[in-house]
C-alpha cells in the first residue's frame, strides 16, 4: 500500500518539475516557453519575401549553386548596409532565396532595395550602352563641393578602370558633337532606371565619375545606398519577387492569443469529457494530459521549433488525439473487467491488448506527418513538426502514465468497479 | 449501445455506398472540372495561382460603404478593378487582386493607410505569390498525398494483408474527396491549409481505421467459428466506443478554434471538423465493409 502511495507522489513530482520547466525554465539548460520558442511571422508580425533567380540557360548544377551562394551573401550585405542588422537571408530550394524581417516600416521599399541587380549602364540619347558595370573599379560616397559654388552636395564618385576610361574617351568624343540638338548627354542608369544624366561638353579622358543624387528625399543615404550597391557588385542574377508575406504586430498578437484560448478551453473540456467518461481513469488521463502538454512546452523550447499559426492548430490537434491512446485502453480495461477478470489483471492485459493498434495508428500518422515534412514548406514545415512531436510524446506519455497511475491506485485499493465505469450489473 | 448491435454494417454496405457517393459527389465533379480548366470550380487562393492579398486593420468599422470606398481607392490608385474586396472582423478589410509589381503594391498601400489611418507596422498585412511558386505548390501538394498514400498503403499490406489495405486507402481517398466537397459547397479558400489539413485527415482517417482492423485479426484468431461478414460486424462494434469518444475528443478542440480562432485558424479547423467526422464515419462504415467486399471478390477470383 505504501509503494502506490510513493508512486503517486512521484508521479505528481514529476508533472511539476515538467510543468515548472515549461513555465520558468532550468538553468541555462531549458529555457521557458515563451522564450525558447520561435514565433512565426504570423504570429508577431514582421516580412517575409521570397526572391526567385532568373536563370540564363545553360547554366550548370553546380555553377547555379555557387551563384546562389553569392547572391545570398550579397543580400545579407544589403541587409546590414541599410540597417536591417535583424534579418536573415536564407537560400530556399533550387532557386528561391528568402528573407525575413522581424519587423520593417516600408516593406515595399525594402523589397525594392535588396532585390535591386545594380547593373549600371552609361547611356547615350540613343540607348547605345557605352560603359557598363564591369569597367567600374569602385564606387565611393563622397559629401563635398563639387564645382566653384563650394556647396556641399552629396555624391557617388566612380573610379573607372583603364578600359573603362578608354570607353568614356571614344563615348565623350561621339556625344560632345551632339551638343547642338541638347542631347549631348551621357545617362547613369541602374537596373534600367536613369539616376544621373550628366551633360558632355568637353571630350573627356579621366578615370572618376561623379553620380550626382537629383531630388531624392534624403540625398545623403540615397548617394550611400547607391555607392554601396555599385561596390558591392552585381548580382549573378536578376532577382525577381516571387512571393512577399507582411503582417502587421497587432494582427499576430490577436491570432496569438486567440489561439492559446480556444487551446486552454479544449483541453479543459477534453478533460472534463475524460472524468465524466471514465471517471478515476479519466482523472489519470488528466495528469497525464497536463504532463503532455508541459513535456510539449519543454520540446518546443529545447529544438527551438518554430511555431505559426498552422503549427499551434497542430498541437491543438494533439491535445484532442493524444487522449486517443488512453481511450483504446481504457474501452479494452472496461471489456475485460465485463468478462469477469480481475481489476489487475484487466489493466495488464487491456494494455497488452491495445498496445499493437495504437502503435499500428501512429505510425501511420507518423508517415502522413514525415512526407509533410518532405515536402512542405515555410509554415507547413512548423505544423507538421508539430504533429510529429505531439504523436511520438503522447504515445509515451499516455502510455506509461497511466499505467503507474492505475497500477499505484489499484494497490492503493482503488478497487471499486464504480470508479473504473463498469456498474455491477455490467460486471455480472 | 448494446441494443443497436444486431445492425450489420457489411450487409447494409450498398446503403453506405451510396450516402458517400452523395458526399463526394461535389468533391469529385470539382476536381475533374477543374483538372478539365474550368475555372472557379475552387476558391483558389493566390498559394495556388498568384496574387496579392492585403489586409488592413481600419480605424473605423468596415461596413459596405466602407469596402466600397476602398474598392474605388485601389481604382484610382491602378486603374483597374481588384478581384475582391471584403471584411475581416470588425475594422479589417481584405483586398484580393492579380500579381501586383513592387510599385502598384506601394500605391494601394498608400491610398488606403492615408485614407483611413492604418498603423503600417502594426494593421497592415500584404502576400504576394507569384504564378511559378503557385505551381510549386500544386506538384508538392499531389506529390505529397500521392506519396503519403502509397506509404500508408505498404504499411497495412505489411503489417494486415494487401486487400485491407486496399480497403483503408478507398477510404482515405473517399475522405479526401468529401473534404474537396466542403471547399466547393463553402466556397473555403484553397490554400497551402488544405494541404496540411488534408495530410492530418489522411493520418486520422488511417488511425481510425488500424483500430478496427486491428480488432478484425485479433477476433479472427479468437472467433473461430464466425464467417468473415460476421467477425467483421463484431469488431466495428467493439471499437465502437472508441470511435466515437475519440471523435468527440478531437472534435471538441477543433470546435474551440473553429469558435474563437482568427478567420484564418477557422478556415483550417472547419475543413479539419469535417475531416474527423468524416474520417469516423468512414473507418466504421465504409472500410471495413469494403475489407469484406474486396476479400469475397479475392475468393471468388
Amino acid at each position: 500500500m505504501k509503494k502506490g502511495i510513493i508512486q503517486f507522489l512521484i508521479v505528481i513530482l514529476v508533472v511539476g518539475a515538467l510543468v515548472y520547466a515549461a513555465l520558468c525554465g532550468v538553468g541555462g539548460v531549458i529555457k521557458p516557453v515563451r522564450e525558447g520558442v520561435v514565433l512565426g511571422l504570423d504570429l508577431v508580425g514582421g516580412s517575409e519575401i521570397t526572391y526567385e533567380a532568373v536563370v540564363p540557360e545553360k547554366l550548370s548544377a553546380s555553377e547555379l549553386q555557387s551563384g546562389m551562394e553569392v547572391a545570398r551573401t550579397m543580400l545579407q550585405q544589403r541587409l546590414d548596409f541599410l540597417g536591417y542588422t535583424e534579418a536573415s537571408a536564407y537560400i530556399s530550394g533550387e532557386r528561391r532565396l528568402v528573407v525575413e524581417f522581424p519587423s520593417v516600416n516600408d516593406p515595399e521599399a525594402a523589397v525594392q532595395k535588396l532585390g535591386a541587380t545594380a547593373v549600371v549602364n552609361f547611356v547615350d540619347a540613343d540607348g547605345k550602352v557605352w560603359l557598363s558595370g564591369s569597367e567600374i573599379d569602385s564606387a565611393a560616397y563622397e559629401n563635398s563641393p563639387i564645382d566653384d559654388s563650394g556647396v556641399m552636395v552629396p555624391h557617388v564618385v566612380l573610379e573607372l578602370t583603364d578600359e573603362g576610361r578608354q570607353k568614356l574617351h571614344e563615348a565623350s568624343t561621339a556625344i560632345v558633337n551632339r551638343v547642338s540638338d541638347g542631347t549631348n548627354y551621357l545617362a547613369i542608369q541602374l537596373d534600367g532606371e536613369e539616376i544621373s544624366k550628366p551633360y558632355v561638353n568637353t571630350v573627356l579622358n579621366s578615370s572618376s565619375v561623379v553620380i550626382e543624387i537629383g531630388s531624392a528625399e534624403d540625398p545623403v543615404s540615397e548617394a550611400k545606398y547607391l555607392a554601396d550597391i555599385i561596390s558591392a557588385g552585381r548580382l549573378p542574377f536578376e532577382l525577381t519577387t516571387a512571393k512577399q508575406q507582411t503582417i502587421g504586430a497587432s494582427l499576430g498578437e490577436k491570432s496569438l492569443s486567440t489561439s492559446l484560448k480556444a487551446g486552454l478551453i479544449g483541453l479543459i473540456l477534453v478533460m472534463l469529457f475524460m472524468i465524466v467518461f471514465y471517471r478515476l481513469m479519466g482523472l489519470y488521463s488528466c495528469i497525464a494530459l497536463v504532463c503532455y502538454t508541459a513535456l510539449f512546452g519543454v520540446a518546443i523550447s529545447v529544438f527551438h521549433v518554430n511555431l505559426s499559426l498552422p503549427g499551434i492548430a497542430g498541437i491543438i490537434l494533439t491535445v484532442g488525439m493524444a487522449v486517443d491512446a488512453n481511450v483504446i485502453i481504457y474501452e479494452r480495461i472496461k471489456e475485460e473487467i465485463r468478462v469477469g477478470k480481475t481489476l489487475r489483471y484487466a489493466v495488464v492485459s487491456g494494455y497488452k491488448r491495445a498496445l499493437l493498434a495504437i502503435i499500428d495508428a501512429n505510425v501511420t500518422t507518423m508517415i502522413a506527418a514525415a512526407v509533410l515534412l518532405w515536402q512542405g514548406t515555410g509554415t507547413i514545415l512548423g505544423f507538421a513538426t508539430t504533429l510529429l512531436i505531439g504523436v511520438v510524446l503522447s504515445m509515451l506519455v499516455m502510455l506509461i502514465l497511466t499505467r503507474i497511475l492505475l497500477q499505484a491506485g489499484i494497490s492503493v485499493g482503488l478497487v471499486n468497479p464504480k470508479l473504473y465505469c463498469v456498474n455491477k450489473k455490467e460486471e455480472a | 449501445m448494446d441494443k443497436f448491435r444486431s445492425f450489420s454494417f457489411t450487409k447494409h454496405f450498398k446503403v453506405f455506398a451510396i450516402i458517400s457517393a452523395v458526399l463526394i459527389a461535389a468533391g469529385l465533379v470539382g476536381l475533374i472540372l477543374s483538372l478539365c480548366g474550368v475555372p472557379n470550380v475552387f476558391n483558389f487562393d493566390i498559394d495556388f495561382v498568384g496574387g496579392t492579398t492585403f489586409e488592413f486593420q481600419l480605424d473605423r468599422t468596415a461596413d459596405k460603404a466602407v469596402t466600397d470606398h476602398v474598392a474605388e481607392l485601389y481604382e484610382q490608385a491602378l486603374g483597374r478593378k481588384p478581384s475582391s474586396v471584403t471584411s475581416t472582423g470588425e475594422t479589417g478589410v481584405r483586398i484580393k487582386a492579380l500579381e501586383l509589381t513592387d510599385a502598384e503594391v506601394e500605391a494601394v498601400r498608400d491610398a488606403v493607410v492615408q485614407a483611413y489611418g492604418v498603423d503600417v507596422e502594426k494593421g497592415y498585412q500584404v502576400e504576394r505569390v507569384s504564378a511559378s511558386v503557385g505551381k510549386d505548390l500544386t506538384r508538392s501538394a499531389f506529390l505529397a498525398s500521392g506519396v503519403a498514400v502509397l506509404l500508408i498503403l505498404i504499411y497495412i499490406a505489411i503489417r494486415f494483408e494487401f486487400r485491407s489495405g486496399i480497403a483503408a486507402v478507398i477510404a482515405l481517398i473517399h475522405d479526401l474527396l468529401v473534404m474537396l466537397s466542403v471547399y466547393v459547397i463553402f466556397r473555403i479558400p484553397f490554400n497551402i491549409n488544405f494541404i496540411a489539413a488534408a495530410l492530418t485527415i489522411l493520418g486520422y482517417s488511417i488511425n481510425a481505421t488500424i483500430v478496427v482492423f486491428d480488432r478484425v485479426r485479433e477476433n479472427r484468431k479468437t472467433m473461430k467459428t464466425g464467417s468473415f461478414p460476421v467477425i467483421v460486424d463484431t469488431s466495428i462494434w467493439d471499437t465502437m466506443s472508441r470511435s466515437i469518444n475519440t471523435t468527440v475528443t478531437t472534435l471538441i478542440v477543433m470546435l474551440m478554434l473553429l469558435i474563437f480562432g482568427v478567420s484564418s485558424i477557422r478556415n483550417f479547423a472547419l475543413p479539419i471538423c469535417v475531416g474527423v467526422l468524416c474520417g469516423c464515419y468512414s473507418s466504421v462504415c465504409i472500410s471495413g465493409p469494403l475489407w469484406n467486399l474486396l476479400s469475397r471478390a479475392g475468393k471468388k477470383a
